[in-house]
């Protein structure tokens, strides 16, 4: 990333090649895949191919995930399979301007998780009239899927120490107690952009 | 509905990372379902579980896990959107869910000066439980043993401290020690949970305990 965008000349020509620059500076590639635009070929078109790209990127994360929290190999990689199989039931629910894939596909392997490991419920919060938007907008899709990356280039920017407390509340070696809420996180933005979302909504209703 | 106490972020943390018992996901849901401000900061950590699965190692799939899941979404067809569970009266969705109805499906017991409640069924590592408080009557004098978290549901109270109204939660710890009181006016409906049994400090009470489960 280094030096590319400080030539205008290089950036000009960059742009030119069908490589388009994100709000942060920083240069989107085009093989960059763009998972939100795979999970609604899935959602509206029932897309098999784009179903299986989601897959070889998520299944092998799940997996990883269920295994780090406890399971073992072969709860895992059936826990996983579900996980998978329920993304695509469920696609109809997946809303690009709420969540990023990878955090959709978090909440799915959590509940799997919480259902497999420590047979609980998990109460959800009452769903909302977001209705499903006939035009999705673009910017808000967008902004959130780049929020996600944002998150993530911070999170592995983190002292280890921080980082590991984080990553063990997530993968449930921590009880409720022990779980410190100080992440070191920016995660601000995404809360006030959610927030704003919900105040829109909840105008329309009104 | 102005709501003034929220979540701390330690239990939108845990709840977030799957790690909190029945009964406080209960509340947790609850009042995410009643205050907007919590639903965001709720989604906002969320994304992290997101953040960490995205950054995280890959261990391999079998070889046919990819077959095996596409023969099995061939037989399983996509939901179409279903009618979500909607809240009913004071009770927000995840409690008409719990207790099967809206306030007349509450099965109430007696505790003693026009207390009621009623226990819900959840895991038990915490329990959950609706109270009932005639307006302006206190609840006998508690201390806690571990976390006991109170949303008011209708009417409201007030300790020593502070007053809660529709929607606000009270966490409380092992230090507090406090005397609420529901304010005059209208009954208040509170859901509690705690992953302790509460110590009441009178004699009577404390003697009632083990049959009351409270």
């Amino acid at each position: 990333m280094t030096g590319q965008a400080g030539q205008p000349h290089l950036r000009a020509a960059v742009e030119k090649d069908g490589l388009h620059r994100k709000k942060d500076g920083s240069v989107a590639k085009e093989n960059e895949t763009d998972w939100a635009a795979l999970m609604i070929r899935v959602r509206d078109h029932q897309d098999r191919t784009a179903f299986a790209d989601l897959f070889r990127h998520f299944a092998p994360r799940v997996k990883a995930f269920l295994m780090k929290s406890g399971a073992g190999a072969a709860l895992a990689e059936e826990c996983a399979q579900d996980v998978m199989a329920t993304l695509w039931q469920k696609a109809h629910l997946f809303d690009p301007a709420r969540a990023s894939v990878s955090t959709w596909v978090y909440t799915i392997a959590r509940n799997r998780r919480i259902d497999a490991l420590r047979k609980a419920r998990r109460a959800e919060p009452e769903e909302l009239d977001w209705g499903p938007a006939p035009e999705p907008d673009q910017a808000e899709a967008l902004e959130t899927q780049q929020e996600t990356e944002r998150l993530g280039r911070a999170l592995a920017a983190l002292p280890a120490p921080q980082r590991t407390l984080i990553e063990r509340a997530f993968y449930g070696e921590l009880s409720h107690s022990e779980i410190a809420a100080e992440t070191g996180l920016p995660l601000g933005t995404i809360k006030s952009r959610i927030r704003l979302a919900l105040d829109k909504l909840r105008h329309q209703l009104g | 509905m102005t709501i003034r106490h929220h979540l701390s972020d330690q239990l939108l943390m845990a709840y977030a990372a799957g790690q909190l018992p029945e009964a406080f996901n209960l509340v947790v849901a609850t009042h995410v379902s009643l205050c907007d401000e919590c639903r965001a900061r709720s989604a906002s950590f969320d994304a992290v579980g997101g953040a960490l699965l995205e950054e995280a190692e890959e261990i391999s799939m079998g070889e046919d896990a990819l077959a095996r899941t596409l023969a099995r979404i061939e037989g399983l067809p996509q939901a179409t959107r279903s009618e979500p569970l909607r809240g009913a009266g004071i009770f927000p969705a995840p409690l008409v869910d719990y207790v099967g109805g809206d306030l007349s499906a509450v099965r109430w017991r007696k505790v003693g000066g026009g207390v009621k409640q009623a226990i819900l069924p959840t895991g038990k590592d915490a329990t959950a439980r609706l109270l009932y408080i005639p307006a302006g009557t206190a609840v006998p004098d508690h201390g806690h043993r571990g976390m006991e978290l109170t949303l008011v549901l209708q009417g409201a109270f007030a300790d020593e401290n502070d007053r809660f109204g529709r929607g606000d939660i009270e966490i409380a710890d092992e230090e507090m020690e406090h005397t609420p009181v529901a304010l005059a006016g209208e009954d208040c409906i509170c859901l509690a949970a705690t992953d302790a049994p509460l110590r009441f400090r009178g004699l009577l009470p404390r003697l009632a305990q083990p049959l009351l489960r409270i």
